[in-house]
């Protein structure tokens, strides 16, 4: 049967083989569904609830763009992917946007051919320690046993910053944070290093998250944003651009309560018109439709909805906006006008 | 004479003794421990160790067992109700049970279609396994792979029984042209087999709601079912394709057999684990731009190359187990080779490779679980991922781990008993 | 009576090419020959397609570039700044190291577990036959997992032996069994050290000379010579004489809980043990299959033969059954040795950082060349596996059965 099943695929595929594979908009919109590629499970980032549907962070980002291209946010495909196969996915054509807290990365972006379109978390790789242990400082740290996930940018920043500092350590990679989170627990290893913002998220996970403490050491600039396939400039622009919507609309006081009414005619504010479509052809120039911006922000709310729904201050992760604020309340959060 | 005895001898008894019951160390029970359990002072410091060694277990496994909780929702909450005793949480079994069975992704409201699946694949595989069930279930047999497809991923009837309809013309086709030759057979039954199945799938894209259930995406398949899963097809599938790599490796026609010597070598000094890495990583460039060959697929595709390999080994092993002697009387009777193949030497050898072949399957069943590596969500990946990191459930590793030994000794070991049980029933010679 | 008569030979048609036998073989070979061809330059064509369409090219440059990751366990010199490559030949030598010990503890259960099988003892027996069921039948990455559970949640941590009234205390006061690994004292050898090790050496040859001297003495001259005790004597006599008249060169360096770790001391970490135990007890319940296969395969004649000409039980396995069961065990074995080696890649479900770990698995994640990677990663494994394969058949062709 299965063997049919691959047959036909090959017989149908080349066929089809022939046809152009850039347009990715083109490929999203036939399909009728947008292949996003998250984590295999962060809470606030990306996560399967208890019904089996993802939420999260960046799980908002790939409803944003599908609700955008396809005019419903629930018009997702998520895809599970690993520190290993992301790239992959990613290049091979499985998922045609990954949110997955990637960091962007010089060679990630020029040597291996993606394209990320901005930035939805500005962090830091910190360390967690059990309170128990007294540890104030990652300077403290001298021997000390490490959980690491592999395949991520934690591993080369820690070598950097522990040769840097002539200190030891005791490396244990581990594939995947379900993995890491039951060494840490029972004391396998004394500390546990990733995205400052994934070990908020993972400690808000804890039986009794108060046990633990985030050290106060951010050891490396991580930018975190999702990314796409270099070469298809419209479809990085797409992503860019909602991401930015998002990002604007918060600084334009734009929120999913008052998008319809604020879209429902040209008010005064010509910025949000151009946004909302109600002036312009921004939406055209994208190939979208000229209210693909009110369905992006109707999706899941602007950035700032977004980070509060998700990981903000009054969710267990509990993060500050920090970085994350927008510019004008001295965050780094910045998008270029629309116009 | 016997007078003569009679009187030179005082006493001479006329019948039988009765038979005496035999000393009391030499029947029954104590006859069998003196043998069996101490018989020498080493056979008896021997049972002694291996009973505290038996008692030690038992001691330290039954409160764990009889004081085993069923029914809470949380670790902590069953430490509670154990209150210090030692006792087993089972209860992550029966909170977590269609997580561990189906996956976290699976529609819950669909669980009973990969149940049915299961229960009907036992039928299906009912006539196969045991000779003496009815020969009718055959047709069921055909029928099931499709039926099996429909329940699980769900979607309209009609693609699988589309395939079905293209699969019953190829072999109308090829039995059209068997008498001509069995190559032609093969070519014709293969090209209306495509033919139909490429014409006839407009039929479903025109009517996608006929007889559809919730379509269920491969990515949501998880649990113990995955396992099943991909243990059933690919070792259906690689019994053919090794058979096929065994006789090309027979073969007289030297491209044919370097190129089958050269892909088996491969597949068997390579770790499976690598094998699921290029399903997982590289495969999907290698299909046309575009396509999009789902993970699971990928990994059948992969685990059946890496199980035909072992099962080609096992059947060239069968082969060439057979006497010279079966080759030359199917020659001499004129048969060419499909049908002395067909006909002669594949029935007796495949015969003699059932044990080797039982214990590919089994060891194939066991590697399924490897697919966690490549984060899969089957049985061992739910235990890892999912349940062990939930905030729930941080540390309850025993009564996990339990349950999945108990799952996978309970079908490997019964598949081992029911080869050794054919292995019996077929041994019609040499008694 | 020669009736072959040479078919008729007319002139070539194109139909002889499918129904002359003499020639079909060269027209399916031909077909076959296409095909594949045709495949690969179908897949190559959709690399090609995949990797312009993605701005990727195939290239092995990152082999040379520093690896900038660090690995716990490193059999030769290894930073964060070494290559990618010694990052790879670090996870070679790791993997030949979980193998070869996973090797041997197997065959020396494997073969425990097999002899017991065929004891007198019924109930030692049954525990054996167990055993082997149990393990044969439950997937190797469970048995790994479990045991690595046994060291995350059953074992005592570093910081359990911290304090007055710790909750761990070391064993002997040089063994300490923690959830990260074993620590045990390790030598330190002193200046005069060499004299020692040099003893040891000699006497560890000479045992295997006596040894030999002494087969020598029973096959020339029927004489038997005891073995084990001058053997021992040997071995322990003149090292221990010499490590005193050195003056005590080589001393122990015992491992001591220092800040988060213990120091000192020869550590293996809990990766390496519980892949380790966990391929040598599922392996060995293969293994102990084989070896009562191969005994139960020497015929009970040879048995009985050997007790009649009054050899005790001992003697009559050593010299009689198991060299005879040994040809048997032997191709099996080497079998088992190679699934040990292949299953050890499995160590990436515990982070011990063999070839799948470095290789296959940071490298790969660091540079994304995903097909560069697994092709070598590939390419190692098949050619270590054809190096034991080799080297075990030499082996074997040692202990076959000479034919005469």
């Amino acid at each position: 049967m299965k063997k049919i099943a691959i047959l036909g695929a090959m017989t149908a595929a080349g066929l089809s083989a022939g046809v152009a594979s850039a347009a990715t908009l083109d490929d999203v919109k036939a399909r009728g569904k947008l292949n996003c590629g998250v984590t295999t499970g962060l809470v606030g980032f990306a996560a399967p609830n208890a019904n089996g549907e993802w939420e999260g962070f960046d799980v908002g980002v790939c409803r944003a763009v599908a609700a955008a291209v396809l005019g419903d946010p629930a018009a997702v495909e998520f895809v599970p992917t690993t520190g290993k196969t992301r790239f992959t996915a990613l290049a091979s054509g499985e998922i045609d946007l990954l949110a997955r807290n990637t960091t962007w990365t010089f060679s990630r972006d020029v040597d291996l051919g993606f394209e990320f379109v901005g930035i939805n978390y500005y962090d830091g790789q910190g360390f967690m320690v059990p309170k128990a242990l007294g540890v104030s400082s990652a300077k403290e740290l001298d021997g000390a046993t490490i959980c690491i996930q592999t395949g991520t940018t934690t591993e080369l920043n820690l070598a950097d910053y522990f040769r840097k500092n002539n200190i030891s350590y005791e490396p244990v990679p581990i594939e995947t944070n379900a993995e890491a989170q039951p060494l840490y627990l029972e004391g396998a290893c004394d500390v546990y290093t990733t995205d400052a913002s994934g070990l908020a998220a993972t400690r808000a996970a804890f039986e009794n998250p108060g046990d633990h403490v985030v050290l106060p050491e951010i050891i490396s600039k991580e930018p975190l944003g999702p990314l796409v396939r270099h070469g298809d400039n419209q479809w990085g622009d797409i992503a860019r651009w909602t991401l930015n919507a998002l990002i604007a609309a918060e600084e334009l006081g734009v929120t999913s309560a008052n998008v319809q009414e604020l879209a429902a005619s040209a008010g005064e504010n010509p910025e949000i018109n151009r946004l909302l479509g109600t002036e312009g052809t921004l939406g055209a120039m994208l190939g979208l439709e000229a209210d693909w911006a009110v369905k992006a922000i109707a999706a899941g709310g602007n950035y700032g909805e977004l980070f509060e729904k998700n990981i903000g201050e009054n969710t267990p992760i509990g993060l500050a906006r920090g970085l994350n604020a927008q510019w004008t309340e001295g965050g780094l959060l910045y998008s270029p006008p629309f116009r | 004479m016997s007078d003569t005895h009679a009187h030179s001898v005082a006493f001479v008894r006329e019948t039988m003794l009765p038979q005496q019951p035999p000393p009391v160390t030499e029947a029954g029970v104590v006859k069998w421990m003196r043998e069996n359990l101490f018989k020498g002072w080493f056979n008896t410091l021997l049972t002694v160790v291996s009973l505290y060694f038996i008692f030690k277990i038992v001691t330290g496994a039954y409160p764990w067992f009889a004081n085993g909780i069923w029914n809470t929702s949380s670790l902590a909450e069953c430490r509670d109700m154990l209150d210090g005793m030692t006792g087993a949480c089972f209860s992550v079994l029966t909170e977590r049970w269609n997580q561990l069975l189906f996956g976290f992704t699976y529609p819950r409201d669909a669980y009973w279609r990969p149940t049915l699946a299961f229960v009907l694949l036992i039928v299906a595989i009912a006539p196969v396994l045991y000779p003496k069930a009815p020969r009718n279930l055959l047709y069921f047999t055909a029928v099931y792979p499709f039926l099996a497809y429909w329940l699980i991923w769900g979607g309209t009837l009609l693609i699988p029984l589309m395939v079905l309809v293209g699969l019953v013309a190829g072999y109308f086709a090829f039995k059209q042209f068997e008498r001509q030759s069995f190559a032609m057979g093969m070519i014709a039954g293969l090209v209306s087999a495509v033919v139909v199945i490429w014409a006839g799938s407009i039929v479903p894209a025109s009517m996608p709601n006929v007889m559809a259930i919730e379509a269920v995406q491969s990515r949501d398949i998880g649990g113990f079912m995955l396992n099943m899963i991909l243990g059933t097809v690919c070792v259906s599938l690689s019994l053919p394709l090794g058979i096929m790599l065994a006789l090309g490796r027979q073969s007289s026609m030297p491209i044919i057999k370097w190129i089958c010597i050269i892909f088996i070598e491969f597949i068997r000094g390579v770790p499976l684990i690598t094998l699921l890495f290029v399903a997982n990583v590289v495969l999907a460039y290698f299909f046309p731009p575009g396509s999009n060959i789902d993970l699971v697929l990928r990994v059948i595709i992969m685990i059946t190359m890496f199980s035909s390999a072992y099962i080609a080994e096992v059947i060239r092993g069968g082969l060439a187990a057979l006497p010279r002697g079966q080759y030359e009387a199917a020659n001499s009777l004129g048969l060419d080779y499909a049908q002395s193949m067909r006909l002669i030497i594949l029935p007796q050898a495949l015969k003699i490779s059932i044990p080797g072949i039982v214990n590919v399957a089994v060891g194939l069943f066991k590697d399924t679980t490897l697919v966690s590596v490549i984060s899969m969500f089957d049985l061992v990946g739910m235990i890892r991922g999912p349940i062990l990191a939930s905030t729930e459930w941080n540390g309850v590793y025993w009564e996990l781990w339990g349950f999945a030994v108990f799952v996978f000794f309970i079908v490997c070991f019964s598949i081992s008993k029911y080869s050794q049980w054919l292995e019996r029933q077929l041994a019609t010679d040499h008694r | 009576m020669s009736t072959i008569s040479d078919p008729p030979s007319g002139s070539f048609q194109l139909s002889m090419l499918i129904n002359d036998t003499r020639y079909r073989s060269y027209t399916f070979q031909f077909i076959a020959l296409i095909l594949l061809i045709m495949a690969f330059a179908y897949l190559g064509y959709n690399l090609l397609a995949n990797l312009q369409a993605a701005g990727l090219n195939i290239s092995y440059k990152f082999l040379g570039e520093p690896a900038g990751y660090d690995i716990n366990q490193t059999l030769v010199d290894y930073t964060s700044q070494s290559t990618h490559w010694r990052a790879a030949v670090v996870g070679v030598l790791n993997t030949l190291l979980v193998a070869f010990l996973g090797c041997l503890m197997a065959t020396v259960i494997g073969v425990f577990v097999g002899v017991l099988r065929l004891s007198d003892n019924w109930l030692v027996r049954q525990i054996m036959s167990i055993y082997v069921e149990i393990f044969r039948n439950v997937p190797v990455l469970i048995w790994i997992l479990i045991i690595m559970a046994i060291f995350i949640a059953v074992l005592p941590q570093p910081r359990d032996f911290r304090g007055e009234d710790a909750a761990a205390s070391m064993v002997f006061g040089a063994f300490a069994f923690t959830g990260r690994g074993f620590y045990s004292p390790a030598p330190v050898f002193g200046p005069g050290s060499s004299v020692v090790v040099a003893v040891f050496l000699a006497s560890i040859a000479g045992i295997f000379a006596f040894r030999r001297y002494a087969k020598k003495a029973l096959y020339d001259r029927g004489q038997l010579i005891p073995t084990l005790w001058p053997s021992l004597a040997i071995f322990f006599v003149p090292s221990i004489l010499v490590f005193f008249v050195m003056g005590r060169p080589i001393t122990l360096d015992y491992p001591s809980l220092q800040g988060f770790n213990f120091q000192g001391g020869i550590f293996m970490r809990n990766s390496l043990i519980a892949l380790w135990f966990a391929l040598s007890i599922y392996t060995a319940a293969f293994i102990a299959e084989n070896v009562r296969a191969g005994i139960l395969a020497v015929s009970k004649g040879q048995t009985e033969a050997a007790a009649s000409l009054g050899l005790r039980p001992g003697r009559i396995m050593n010299l009689v059954v198991l060299p005879q069961a040994l040809r048997v065990i032997i191709p099996p074995l080497i079998s088992q040795y190679l699934n040990l080696t292949k299953n050890s890649s499995l160590a990436i479900a515990v982070g011990y950082m063999d070839l799948t770990g470095t290789l296959g698995g940071i490298t790969l994640n660091q540079t994304g060349r995903a097909i560069e990677a697994i092709f070598l990663l590939m390419l190692f494994y098949l050619a270590i596996s054809l190096a034991i394969s080799a080297i075990m058949n030499v082996y074997n062709n040692s202990v076959k059965l000479k034919e005469r």
